[in-house]
């Protein structure tokens, strides 16, 4: 039986589930402060697959690949409890202020430095921005096939996966080779709890940074267990084009930011033909949420 | 999104007792499990860390599958396919999740592949399981059968057995039998050597077995042939994959449907002696009880917790006559007696499952080494302690469970006798409690000797010597006198001499002897945090009452006046 390397990509997001009335500053950026840095939910749904792919091919390992700042280790840590193998921290100030484009870019060539991938899995989108641009542009740049809107894996068979996608009017199976790029569905089920005993054994697991800031001197303890080591990557630890990164590789501009109440609940679906996106961009512009 | 036990701070409150500095140490070993094992802890924080993280994991595994799961498993229920048990689909569920999230075998020994929790976190933990469904914690909380392995089997059956119920295997105790309730003395189950087979083979029919079809059971049988009492029985694990019992049929019950009562018959089943013969109902199931009466306490404070919740957000957005009910003296009243009974049955289940933890690990400790002097004075101190304690928690919690859950769906109205609500399940659910493991009656006989020897009074006498703020001084003035009283009642009723006059006031006095407890223990939660101070005036308002209540029925009460309660026949 084959056993699979998967990358998982995660994101530590502000809960913004159950916002307050603090939950925006007066400049209408979001208020970190007061909301809690959760695992992006769609982001569980795509552990829980790369998970249930581990339970079923043994030797499989699962690895996490995650972008932020120091306190992100966390969720690393989280899918340790849950039961990845590992994982790696990407974290430089240079990546600060990334748009989905900077970050494809930057979470691209660092997947590029890990050998042998077969499948990169990713929620379908985050909580905080909602794009749902940052997995479909990673398989861009990689190069690599990619579903979107994955719900289940039917079947896994040496190179080729089986896969449902839930999209707008019904489902659509799609048979497809490996390597790959997925994202997953909050519809996918919902990731296990963490384990009791993994959650003993890596609660201890640290970055580098983290074990510098420790009072205690616990240095011996992460000689003798290697495992308990979160690797961190800094701007130097992949090769980049520091045009590409963070503030400057970012094409978004927020020009203001206001409160608006949705009212629409039917999403319009627009045919991939040039003429309906060029009048969707119209419309958008007009509507003054581009431009 | 819920979590229960984050959402519940009290829990972690009764985690963070001093007393808990010397039962983590004790059981870590001085913290000598590090090297080994690794997720043992490193030091006291480390391992309270530990605790309360994967206490984390049930709270949310509960919000999440367990408590929304609880509605449609008591309306399906488990069915008997071919003699064997089919649970609900959301029991199912249940149980998987738990397994996956590590949660069997909480309290075994790392060595058995268990978390080598305290008792006190996993007394929590099924405090938190019952309040989110008191059905399901049944089928999770047998795995303390696993406790009596662990004490009184051999090596090799605990190597066999104990790591099958980390990895999630349930399990079942075999007392019951259509003849054998409450006197268990007249089980018939045979169990007979076969020579030839070279293996103990059990015979007959057990009745009103919880999760009879559990993998592993324990069963009391009959291994004397010829004898007629507790002294003929012993006790044997029967394997379910070796086969030879069947379901018979399962109970159709008011409550607790989710969890299967099954009658189970034994056809030549092989099964294994667990120590000593004839040892079985005088010495381990004693043990076993003991520690089922704390998880049915446990389960009991969870089912209070559960109908406390429903009937406060019931009385908040209920309006009548242009407010919220809950303005009304008489639904306040109710409501704030409802939470005095639940923190003070609480705070006295963890009181008694310090008392266990601390005699239970310097029994296991005494197995590897000689216990030192004071060590083994601390041991039977504590043995004392916890046998009395146990059954006055099971006693006092499972009938205070009662009352609340009563008194929920006396908030709810009509509404909270028809199905729309938790509650009608949580009263029917609460029923049991108070029957199964022994009726009150039966922790009546077992805590009065804890009023006879004195073991209550001299623990009141140390909680009374505690030093506490000033501002609640006055407190405690009270609770010396009521102390008074009672000790006035006990001599009352024993200085007769007469066994019948002391069972007829067992109750009151025990009840007495529990109402002084729990105020105290009240008190001194009280003196470590004061968000308890609303519970521990209200409470002790009502002890002083229920105390003088009693007593006065004491005084009145004469040897010569029991002809008068009799019944001839």
């Amino acid at each position: 039986m084959k056993a699979y390397n998967i990358i998982v990509l995660a994101k530590q997001v502000p809960d913004t589930r159950n916002v307050g009335k603090d939950a925006m500053k007066a400049d209408g950026t979001v208020n970190r402060a007061v909301l809690p840095a959760i695992f992006n939910p769609e982001d569980l749904n795509a552990l829980e697959q790369a998970l249930r792919i581990k339970d079923k091919f043994p030797g499989t390992t699962v690895k996490i690949l995650t972008m932020g700042p120091g306190r992100a280790a966390d969720i690393i840590r989280e899918g340790l409890y849950r039961g990845a193998d590992g994982g790696i921290l990407l974290t430089d100030r240079a990546f600060a202020g990334s748009d989905t484009l900077a970050t494809s870019y930057a979470l691209g060539q660092a997947l590029k430095k890990i050998e042998n991938v077969d499948l990169v899995i990713a929620g379908r989108q985050a909580i905080d921005g909602d794009t749902a641009q940052v997995g479909p542009q990673v398989a861009e740049k990689l190069n690599m096939l990619q579903v979107t809107y994955v719900e289940e894996v039917k079947e896994l068979k040496n190179n080729t996966i089986v896969l449902k996608r839930r999209l707008e009017r019904g489902v659509e199976t799609v048979k497809c080779p490996l390597p790959l790029v997925i994202t997953v569905n909050g519809s996918a089920p919902e990731c296990r709890a963490r384990n009791a005993k993994l959650l003993m054994t890596y609660k201890r697991a640290k970055t580098v940074t983290e074990l510098q800031k420790e009072n205690e001197d616990y240095t011996h303890l992460y000689n003798d267990r290697p495992e308990l080591n979160i690797p961190e990557w800094t701007v130097n630890d992949i090769e980049t084009d520091k045009s590409q990164l963070g503030l400057t590789g970012s094409p978004t501009k927020v020009k203001s930011i206001e409160n608006v109440v949705l009212q629409a609940k039917d999403s319009k679906i627009i045919s991939d033909n040039d003429a309906d996106i060029e009048n969707m961009m119209l419309e958008l512009i007009e509507s003054h949420t581009i431009g | 999104m819920a979590n229960y036990y984050t959402d519940n701070s009290d829990l972690k409150f009764h985690l963070n007792h001093p007393l808990m500095e010397k039962i983590v140490r004790l059981k870590e070993r001085d913290f000598s499990f590090k090297d080994e094992f690794s997720f043992a802890p490193m030091d006291h924080e480390d391992a309270l860390d530990s605790y309360d993280k994967v206490l984390e994991i049930v709270g949310e595994i509960c919000g999440d599958i367990v408590g929304p799961n609880a509605e449609s498993i008591d309306a399906e229920g488990p069915q008997v396919v071919d003699g064997h048990v089919i649970y609900a689909r959301g029991t199912q569920e249940n149980i998987d999740a738990l397994n996956k999230a590590g949660l069997m075998g909480m309290s075994l020994p790392y060595k058995y592949e268990g978390l080598n929790f305290p008792i006190v976190p996993y007394i929590m933990a099924a405090d938190i399981v019952s309040r989110a469904d008191a059905g399901f914690v049944n089928i999770w909380g047998l795995q303390d059968c696993a406790e009596t392995i662990n004490e009184f089997a051999s090596e090799e059956q605990k190597e066999k057995y104990l790591p099958r119920v980390c990895k999630g295997d349930t399990m079942a105790m075999d007392l019951t039998e259509p003849d054998a309730g409450s006197d268990l003395q007249a089980v018939q189950l045979k169990a007979t050597w076969d020579e030839k087979k070279n293996v103990w083979l059990l015979n007959g029919v057990k009745r009103f077995i919880t999760n009879g079809d559990g993998e592993i059971s324990l069963v009391l049988a009959r291994s004397e042939p010829g004898t007629k009492d507790g002294r003929g029985l012993s006790m044997f694990i029967y394997d379910k994959q070796q086969g030879g019992v069947t379901v018979r049929r399962i109970e159709h019950k008011m409550g607790i449907i989710g969890s299967p009562t099954c009658e189970l018959v034994f056809k030549d089943a092989p099964a294994e002696l667990v120590g000593s013969r004839k040892l079985g109902l005088i010495k381990y199931v004693m043990a076993l009880m003991n520690g089922a009466r704390l998880g049915i306490a446990a389960q009991s404070v969870g089912v209070s917790e559960a109908a406390y919740r429903e009937a406060i957000e019931y009385a908040k957005e209920r309006m009548q006559f242009g407010k919220a009910i809950i303005r009304f003296p008489a639904v306040y009243e109710m409501l704030s007696m409802m939470k005095a009974k639940l923190d003070a049955s609480r705070t006295l289940l963890y009181e008694t499952a310090r008392f266990v933890d601390m005699y239970k690990t310097y029994q296991h400790i005494s197995e590897e080494r000689n216990l030192e002097k004071e060590e083994r004075a601390e041991m039977k101190k504590y043995q004392r302690l916890a046998d009395v304690y146990t059954p006055l928690v099971k006693g006092m919690a499972s009938e205070y469970s009662n009352q609340l859950a009563y008194d929920a769906v006396q908030i709810h109205g009509g509404s909270g006798f028809m199905k729309d609500y938790p509650v009608e399940r949580i009263y029917r659910d609460a029923r049991i409690t108070s029957i199964y493991e022994g009726t009150t009656q039966l922790q009546v006989v077992a805590a009065i000797r804890g009023v006879t020897t004195g073991v209550f009074l001299n623990q009141i006498r140390y909680y009374e010597s505690q030093a506490v703020s000033p501002q609640l001084e006055y407190l405690k003035r009270s609770l010396i006198i009521l102390t008074d009283e009672y000790e006035q009642a006990v001599k009352k009723v024993t200085s007769t001499d007469d066994n019948e006059f002391v069972d007829f006031h067992a109750r009151r006095l025990v009840e007495m002897a529990g109402h002084i407890i729990m105020s105290y223990l009240l008190l001194l939660d009280t003196n470590r945090d004061d968000s308890f101070l609303r519970s521990a005036k209200n409470y002790i308002t009502f002890a002083k009452a229920q105390v003088k209540s009693h007593a006065e029925y004491i005084r009145v009460s004469e040897l010569s006046d029991l002809g008068t309660y009799k019944f001839e026949l």
